[in-house]
């Protein structure tokens, strides 16, 4: 596809030596060879391996937990319980202020989530770890359980994480991330048109074909190798660090080669308990999930619920856009306060729109707990909102690529949460696409042009 | 637990090992011989990221217990290329971006090989066919169906 090269001339360089040239990838030749070295390539003399005894309830209250069997079986090691861990309650975004501690390494008194971690279990082999984690004993009280967003936020709900005290994320703005431009209620008034529409989706797993995991070797010195697929080295390093209660220079992480993460490989799971392990066994450790742990205890893309109000005049116009998000963050914390509030300045997408109410919230329940995918918190807003676009041209007979032109936003409008748009480029984008995909539009729509207003 | 001695020859090479009866031909390529290019995605016979080829037929390493390839010829990707020249799949991978993550790449080009080394000329549909029980989360699948399609004409050129 030949693209126009007349946008933005007076900004382009076009002795660019790189861009439009193949160049080989570094880490091909590894690949194509068998030569690159993934995490569970790393195999140690003595390795124990790690196996996790995890809840078969959503929320229940643990009233006792009796490992003794499970450490006279043959072959196993060590028997690690909620006590062993020094720091048991984390969050991962703590490194950024964004708390409070929310989730338990191993389960310490309750689960929240079907799938939660309780006891790990260290063994010879991996079968062996797997049949002594079967014989870990677990005294739960089963709690009401609550899987829906609505229902978790209604008063009497069941409370699913004692750490926030309720079941929604308490920004600093109150109960949700709000934004406030204009008189939406007025803009609603004065429309042509008034159109509501909600839109869900699904949690989505990432299913890389690499399982999330680790290997950690200890060097001989109190200091620790931990070969990992994480996606976010440092987070986890510093997560660790905090979890284990080690000064980070005891901790050596060896990464950046990752089977396949999409985002799914950037919580701090796997890493702090084989850590441990081998901090306490003086051995080295595996602790790989099983495909099934990938697809069910893995963190998943956020379920999300998307209410979008419009109002729009029949010449395209929309003049007033009300959108409240819910993000299901499951039972803990991890990265979805960030994207609920992402979504928040995410809408009311690339739309100049003079009156915009936004309400994103944080919702806890007791499903597997969600974080990051390819741009969490913004990738199910923009299906919903494109969605919307389409309906709202229908609506008023209009086509839906010009209905586009009418409301993009330009450089120099303000944007609902008050940062001035620059740079912005949609009109040039859609004006190509218009090419691209031969669909026309009238030629008024082909003039206009991203840095200048009126036409 | 009692060990069984089993006996095979990898990438032209013999091998030796005793090993616990049930091991598969994965666990023992990967941690017994230290051939780790077959990789383990599922361990229940599904991604085809542990494929080898066993005796010249695509096989599953993690569904093969290791005690049933007494004899047989085992290769594997980390066998294909000869004195530092990569084997006409791999360079035609590497020519079509077909790799990103490299985690299913070993086990792909085991399928690739063993469909051309069947079907030097294949068509597309025959190479979708062959590998389909490869599972791909990076490319979108189009990279690596141009590479096998690109080592075909490649081998057949070399041919000619």
């Amino acid at each position: 596809m030949e693209l126009r090269k007349n946008y933005f001339a007076d900004m382009r360089k076009d002795d660019l030596h790189e861009i439009g040239q193949p160049r080989p990838r570094s880490d091909s030749p590894g690949h194509v060879t068998g030569k690159t070295a993934f995490f569970a390539d790393r195999n140690f003399p003595g390795m124990l391996h790690l196996k996790m005894v995890r809840s078969p309830h959503h929320h229940a209250r643990i009233r006792s937990i009796d490992t003794s069997e499970a450490e006279k079986h043959p072959g196993v090691v060590k028997v690690l319980t909620a006590r062993d861990v020094p720091h048991n309650v984390y969050t991962i975004l703590i490194l950024i202020q964004i708390g409070p501690e929310d989730e338990t390494v191993l389960a310490d008194g309750k689960v929240r989530w079907k799938g939660e971690a309780v006891v790990a279990v260290l063994a010879e082999t991996e079968r062996a770890a797997q049949e002594a984690a079967a014989k870990v004993k677990v005294d739960y009280e089963v709690l009401p359980a609550v899987f829906d967003m609505e229902e978790a936020l209604k008063p009497g709900a069941p409370l699913v994480n004692e750490y926030h005290g309720q079941n929604y994320y308490l920004y600093d703005s109150g109960e949700c991330r709000k934004v406030r431009f204009g008189d939406v209620e007025a803009g609603f008034a004065g429309a042509d048109c008034v159109l509501e529409q909600s839109y869900q989706s699904s949690p989505i797993e990432h299913a890389p074909t690499e399982t999330t995991g680790c290997v950690v070797a200890p060097e001989g010195n109190d200091r620790f190798t931990c070969y990992t697929n994480t996606q976010a080295m440092f987070f986890t390093l510093d997560n660790a660090s905090i979890i284990l209660q080690m000064p980070g220079n005891k901790l050596h992480f060896v990464g950046g080669t990752v089977g396949g993460g999409f985002g799914g490989k950037v919580d701090v799971i796997v890493e702090p308990i084989a850590i441990l392990g081998a901090k306490l066994t003086g051995r080295p450790v595996s602790f790989i999930y099983s495909r099934e742990e990938e697809m069910q205890i893995s963190s998943p893309r956020a379920a999300e619920k998307v209410v979008i109000k419009d109002g729009v005049m029949k010449d395209g116009r929309i003049v007033a856009r009300k959108v409240t998000g819910y993000t299901d963050a499951g039972a803990y914390s991890r990265h979805s306060p960030y994207g609920a509030q992402k979504g928040a300045g995410h809408y009311p997408g690339p739309y100049t729109i003079p009156n915009v109410w936004i309400d994103t919230y944080c919702v806890y329940t007791n499903r597997t707990p969600s974080s990051a995918m390819r741009g969490f918190g913004v990738t199910i807003g923009d299906f919903a909102l494109e969605v919307q676009m389409d309906k709202l041209a229908r609506l008023i007979g209009m086509d839906p690529l010009e209905f586009r032109f009418i409301n993009a936003y330009r450089d120099g409008d303000m944007k609902a949460h008050r940062q001035p748009t620059e740079g912005a480029a949609l009109i040039e984008c859609m004006q190509e696409a218009s090419r691209a995909a031969n669909w026309p539009v009238a030629e008024k729509y082909m003039a206009m042009s991203s840095y200048a207003k009126g036409a | 637990m009692a060990k069984v001695p089993v006996q095979f020859t990898l990438n032209g090479s013999e091998k030796a090992e005793f090993i616990d009866s049930g091991t598969t031909l994965l666990n023992a390529l990967r941690d017994k011989i230290g051939d780790t290019s077959p990789k383990g995605g599922c361990h229940q016979g599904t991604c085809g990221a542990c494929s080898v080829i066993i005796d010249g037929e695509l096989r599953l390493s993690c569904l093969t217990l290791a005690e049933t390839c007494n004899g047989a010829a085992i290769t594997t990707t980390s066998g294909l290329s000869e004195g530092g020249v990569l084997h006409p799949v791999q360079r035609a991978f590497l020519d079509t971006f077909a790799t990103q993550c490299g985690f299913c790449t070993p086990g792909t080009i085991m399928a690739a090989k063993v469909l051309l080394d069947h079907t030097p000329n294949p068509s597309r549909d025959e190479v979708v066919e062959a590998l389909s029980g490869n599972i791909c989360r990076c490319t979108g699948y189009e990279s690596i169906i141009q590479a096998v399609l690109l080592a075909a004409r490649a081998n057949s050129q070399n041919a000619a």
